[in-house]
């Protein structure tokens, strides 16, 4: 669940946690207002709409959660931590821009962490393995569809469109 | 590293990035969706690495805000592909862009499940993540068999069982009624032997989710639970990579501790010590650390910890230990830690009974409520909510008084309903609350509801001793220059009531309070208008001789209004200047308002909890409808008498009915006319309409009084129709006394039961009271407190509580106050001793007076045989040495008993550990026998070792043989057949209506008194 906030809004995800899921604009909007107007030294909870945000900020990067009143606070809180490091470790040093121009690798490492809006996995090593794993087999994909298209080209000889040829 | 980078979205992005504000970016998005929506429109010409490049393309675009209504398909056929990459993006953008109703999902479904059932298990991933996602129910319908057996497939790897266990408890969550569960006990018992840790903490969270649905079925789980809690707490086999900042799994920690918060209780004996062993070292080893997170995740457990401790109802001491904890945390710097302090708190105020630790923090929790982060002065608002009862409601109350005025505006509405309601719960003496609310209505008028001001008005109407206070705090608020205009209302409408209370007081006469009133006319909305026109109306009646200059003037403004716009007014002006003109008819129809019928508070009712749509229900919740809260709880009050329909407001406010609560007729010497209201007839022969009259009697809205019988409302309806002079009278005959006319709230019988188990609850409730009972057993004494609650705005009156204690036990009653006071809670300590093994019961014979009603109630106690037992562990040698030195009858006596309930062992044995009679597994090696053990206290004899022996017949489990032994004939007898009356009754079982103890069992003597009242009883 991450959100950023620059000038614009750059990055959402789809709340989902437990029975709720909210994909709508407006609600990362009002979130948006609530807890960016938010001073630094409070703390990392605020009430909304019956359900509770636990939010953390990095940088200029907002991440947060929403959950039920009597949800473990702290252990969202860490769960989102958790992301940042994996996240960290994924990119080395990770910072907003990785996540902007990657978002789709963003979703892929949350969809190893979290589910149904449970922890799915507490081991940074783990999730890196299956990351890692996704990353290689869609490279021999990409690999394969080049070599086939290389062969085609050659016995062609015409590399106009050789994707198109090849499927 | 690798990004396998597309170069057409990262340029894309760029370019996003590079407008320079809100309408360039608009318009460069409408030009991509422009090109998207081409190229999808020639598929065919589509490489799959384009299709997946406008597929992201979509999903970017949908994250910045902006409405993607197309392309919906392209993003569902890519789940179709053959290759891992179309695959992959195809079933992330589907789960991001389609909501579970989404009409395409149908379209994947049987892509989707081949994926699942198939061998390639990087396809079995992508599916159940995104069917985890969504959840839909059609996706339940047609897939969770396969999903179940996907998590428990030993072929499968962990990868896809952790994602199993996570897809299955969304389509559960979602969609109970479909996702069977039936015989998932054994399974979900099984998942936890895992030693995956991923995987379990995965499974973890779908026991969370079924356990709160139906605890019972998983209590196979609990044991398992706590081992594998110990397991981590004590660091024991947990690979580094699953600790995080040194701390074994966190979040498994926090998810075991969830999961046994759904269990009401932990029987057996060395489980329940194991844990609690474990969470004493997580409360007292966590201590406060530099690093942020390693903080987080520690407190993470620790607070759940507390929330298990509070559950399990530890011993006091413990408790004790959790709010010094809590104390410590309210104070400390860290916000979060400061937050979920207070949070835990109030937590803790719901379920267990520390309210009186906890208010030794009260300075420190008023000052959080001036905390400078909002979430925190919530928190600390909830608290001071929670913990105010009779005793710190004045200071709690001030003290949110006085941060009315600085609080910012969004609490303030808050703030003050709950002032109000406080105030309303808690009030020691009633002009304090009328205060209270006066004071509210000053400071934040603009956020006060309507309902409070009726509320108070009320409490006024229905109290006379409180009218002459409130119509002079109403005049001195009135008096102020700056008035908001809810006083006004309030004001108006109290002064017209009662201000002729004050007539002899300096200022107040009709004229001076007509003025002051009249004053504020022009700064007030149509809605108030109408509402000091019924004061005029009501004062002109009060003056008394008639005043004519007052008169002329009132009756000036009647017929400015008559011609006013807004209908309401002009009709009460119409109607009161044709009533004064009529001279003695207004005397009747505007006397005094009749007291209104008790009802709940609409302030309380809006408070009260509304539940989510989820399927699960929280720990907290559930625990908190088990337990009895300190608070009374008001509810719907029906009157003893019958007229509980509500009657048309129209037909019933003719005459003034005495309601249920006023027996005095006090009122009715201050101004002798209105005691002749109910001969209305008589005194006009051409009554005006029924609306006309109900618009003056019930201006504001509050439903009239229901009428004392239905007969006597008939009567006043049709004496006014007919004129006849048969219902002279006949409405205002004040009800004779009743007996128990009052239904108990809930059944008596169930709530003893389970008292028999536990050692708080409910006893006995009705529209009245509340009483409550909490015991603490020690050895053969008990000490037992009564809590005695008025859950009315009167009084109590002539309460008695005598004690009908049988031979056997010795029971002293404190002195039980003959008034119980509006709304207070009483309490009555209670001191029992053993003197002898007995199955009689103790009876407490209760009696009360409210308004007219004699209510006498005979409540069984639950001082029964099993509070004076401890459970002893013996070893088995020890166990037979007795056994056989206690060789035959009287010591030791035998039975076969038919008839008994059908029960697996184990459910036998937890229900005799739950009436201390402890399960000594392995001692008998035939298993479907069961041993047992169990110590008796007595003040005549020191503690009684006792044994049982249960031989189960497999074949026919109606039937069994019980052997008990012990050093007491009469304790041998007692303990048989007590043990013998839980197996045949039901008693564990709530829903059960069957008739409690006291079934005939040939072995109770036909004369035995308590059996003879047990059965009267229940």
């Amino acid at each position: 669940m991450a959100n950023a906030f620059d000038s614009t809004l750059l990055f959402m995800q789809s709340l989902h946690h437990k029975g709720h899921s909210l994909y709508e604009i407006q609600v990362i909007r009002e979130l948006s207002g609530l807890i960016l107007t938010r001073g630094p030294k409070l703390c990392n909870f605020v009430d909304w709409r019956g359900l509770r945000v636990v939010y953390k900020r990095y940088a200029s990067l907002y991440f947060c959660m929403c959950i039920d009143q009597d949800d473990n606070e702290l252990e969202i809180l860490e769960i989102i931590h958790h992301y940042v490091e994996v996240l960290d470790r994924y990119f080395g040093s990770v910072c907003e821009l990785d996540l902007i121009y990657n978002f789709h690798k963003a979703y892929f490492i949350l969809d190893e962490l979290l589910l149904a809006g449970e922890l799915q996995e507490s081991s940074k090593k783990t999730v890196a393995r299956l990351v890692a794993g996704q990353d290689s087999l869609v490279e021999t994909a990409k690999e394969q569809a080049s070599a086939i298209s290389n062969i085609i080209a050659h016995a062609t000889k015409k590399v106009m469109n050789p994707l198109a040829i090849a499927f | 590293m690798s990004m396998h980078g597309m170069r057409g979205l990262s340029v894309f992005i760029s370019e996003i990035r590079n407008c320079q504000n809100k309408e360039q970016e608009r318009l460069r998005i409408d030009k991509e969706l422009g090109n998207v929506r081409n190229r999808f429109k020639n598929e065919k010409g589509l490489t799959p690495y384009e299709k997946k490049k406008y597929v992201w393309k979509m999903l970017y675009i949908y994250m910045l805000g902006y409405d993607v209504d197309f392309g919906h398909m392209e993003a569902v056929s890519l789940i179709s592909a053959p290759k891992y990459p179309e695959k992959q993006v195809g079933y992330i953008v589907t789960s991001c862009l389609l909501n579970e109703n989404h009409d395409f999902l149908r379209l994947a479904i049987n892509t989707v499940r081949n994926d699942i059932i198939g061998r390639n298990e990087t396809f079995q991933c992508l599916a159940l993540t995104m069917v985890g996602n969504i959840g839909g129910r059609e996706f339940a319908e047609s897939l969770a068999p396969d999903v179940q057996k996907l998590l428990l497939s030993s072929s499968c790897r962990p990868l896809v069982r952790k994602k199993a266990a996570l897809c299955l408890l969304r389509l559960y969550r979602k969609n109970p009624d479909i996702v069977n569960v039936d015989g998932w006990a054994d399974r979900m018992a099984q998942l936890l032997d895992e030693r995956d840790l991923g995987v379990l903490t995965s499974s973890m969270s779908l026991l969370v989710a079924l356990a709160s649905n139906n605890h019972e079925v998983y209590w196979s789980c609990l044991p398992k639970c706590v081992k594998i809690l110990e397991r981590l707490a004590r660091n024991q086999d947990v690979p580094q990579e699953y600790t995080y900042y040194g701390i074994p799994s966190p979040w498994l920690q926090v998810k075991t501790m969830r999961a046994l918060q759904y269990f009401p209780t932990i029987e057996d004996p060395n489980t329940r010590r194991t844990l609690f062993e474990v969470l004493q070292r997580i409360l007292m080893g966590t201590d406060v650390v530099k690093n942020v997170n390693k903080n987080n995740a520690s407190h993470a457990v620790l607070f759940e910890a507390l929330a298990l401790v509070m559950h399990l109802d530890a011993e006091k001491e413990m408790m004790s230990q959790c709010v010094a904890l809590l104390g410590k945390f309210i104070a400390v710097r860290e916000p979060n830690i400061r937050y979920l302090g207070l949070e835990n708190m109030t937590r803790m105020l719901m379920v267990t009974d520390v309210q009186e630790i906890i208010k030794r923090h009260q300075a420190q929790i008023i000052t959080s409520l001036k905390d400078p982060d909002v979430s925190i002065r919530r928190r600390a608002l909830d608290l001071l909510y929670g913990m105010c009862d009779v005793t710190n409601a004045k200071d709690i109350v001030e003290e949110l008084l006085q941060y009315l005025s600085s609080a910012d505006f969004t609490m303030r509405e808050e703030l003050s309903l709950k002032a109000a309601i406080l105030a309303e719960k808690f009030a020691p003496d009633l002009s304090w609350y009328v205060d209270v609310i006066l004071q509210l209505i000053d400071k934040a008028g603009d956020f006060i509801s309507d309902d409070i001001w009726f509320r108070v008005v009320q409490f006024v109407t229905n109290n006379d001793d409180l009218q002459p206070y409130a119509a002079a705090k109403v005049k001195e608020y009135l008096d102020k220059s700056a008035v908001h205009e809810t006083m006004v209302k309030v004001s108006a409408y109290i002064l017209g009531e009662y201000s002729h209370l004050l007539a002899r007081r300096p200022g107040c006469s009709p004229k001076e309070i007509f003025s002051l009133l009249h004053e504020k006319l022009p700064t007030v909305s149509t809605t108030t208008i109408p509402i000091l026109l019924s004061a005029y109306a009501k004062i002109l009646m009060h003056t008394q001789p008639p005043d004519q200059e007052l008169q002329s003037q009132i009756w000036s403004i009647f017929n400015k209004y008559e011609s006013c716009i807004d209908a309401e007014i002009q009709q009460r002006a119409v109607e009161y200047l044709a009533l004064c003109q009529r001279g003695a008819a207004l005397m009747d129809i505007l006397a005094e308002m009749p007291k209104f019928p008790e009802r709940k508070s609409s302030l309380i009712k809006r408070t009260e909890y509304s539940e989510g749509d989820t399927a699960e229900q929280s720990a907290i919740k559930l625990r908190a409808q088990q337990q009895t809260s300190n608070a009374l709880v008001v509810t719907d009050q029906h009157p003893a008498n019958g007229a509980t329909s509500p009657v048309p407001v129209g037909q019933l406010s003719l005459v003034k009915v005495p309601s249920m609560i006023t027996t005095e007729n006090d009122t009715s010497t201050d101004h002798p006319l209105s005691q002749q209201n109910g001969a209305l007839s008589n005194v006009d022969p051409q009554p005006p309409s029924a609306d006309l009259l109900s618009d003056i009697l019930g201006p504001l809205a509050i439903e009239g009084p229901p009428g004392a019988t239905v007969q006597s409302e008939h009567n006043a309806v049709s004496g006014l129709e007919g004129g006849s002079d048969a219902a002279d009278g006949s409405a205002i005959v004040p009800v004779d006394e009743q007996t128990n006319t009052v239904q108990p709230i809930g059944n008596i019988a169930e709530r003893f039961h389970a008292l028999c188990l536990k050692d708080s609850g409910v006893l006995y409730e009705d529209p009245y009271i509340q009483i409550g009972i909490k015991a603490e057993w020690r050895g053969h004494h008990g000490r037992l407190v009564l809590f005695l609650g008025n859950k009315n705005t009167a009084p109590l009156v002539s309460v008695q509580a005598i004690i009908l204690p049988p031979a056997h036990l010795k029971v002293e009653l404190s002195l039980v106050p003959d008034t119980i006071p509006p709304r207070a809670q009483v309490q009555c300590p209670l001191e029992v001793v053993n003197l002898r093994p007995s199955r009689d019961m103790a009876v407490l014979d209760f009696s009360y007076k409210f308004g007219t009603n004699m209510v006498n109630v005979k409540l069984r106690l639950p001082a029964t045989l099993n509070k004076f037992l401890q459970p002893i562990q013996v070893p088995a040698e020890e166990f037979f040495s007795q056994w056989r030195s206690l060789s035959g009858p009287p010591l030791k006596l035998q039975e076969v008993i038919r008839g008994i309930r059908p029960m697996p062992l184990p459910e036998m044995a937890n229900l005799l550990n739950s009436f201390r009679i402890m399960n000594c597994p392995g001692l008998d090696p035939n298993p479907n026998n069961l041993v047992a053990s169990t110590t008796f206290y007595s003040e005549s004899r020191p503690a009684m070792l006792c044994l049982v022996r249960i031989e189960t017949d497999p074949a026919d489990r109606t039937q069994l043989r019980m052997t008990l032994a012990s050093g007491d004939p009469t304790l041998t007898f007692e303990l048989k057949e007590f043990i013998k009356e839980q197996l045949i009754s039901i008693p564990t079982a709530p829903r059960s209506p069957a008739p409690p103890a006291a079934q005939p069992t040939p072995q109770i003597p036909p004369n035995d008194p308590a059996a003879i009242l047990a059965g009267l009883l229940s």
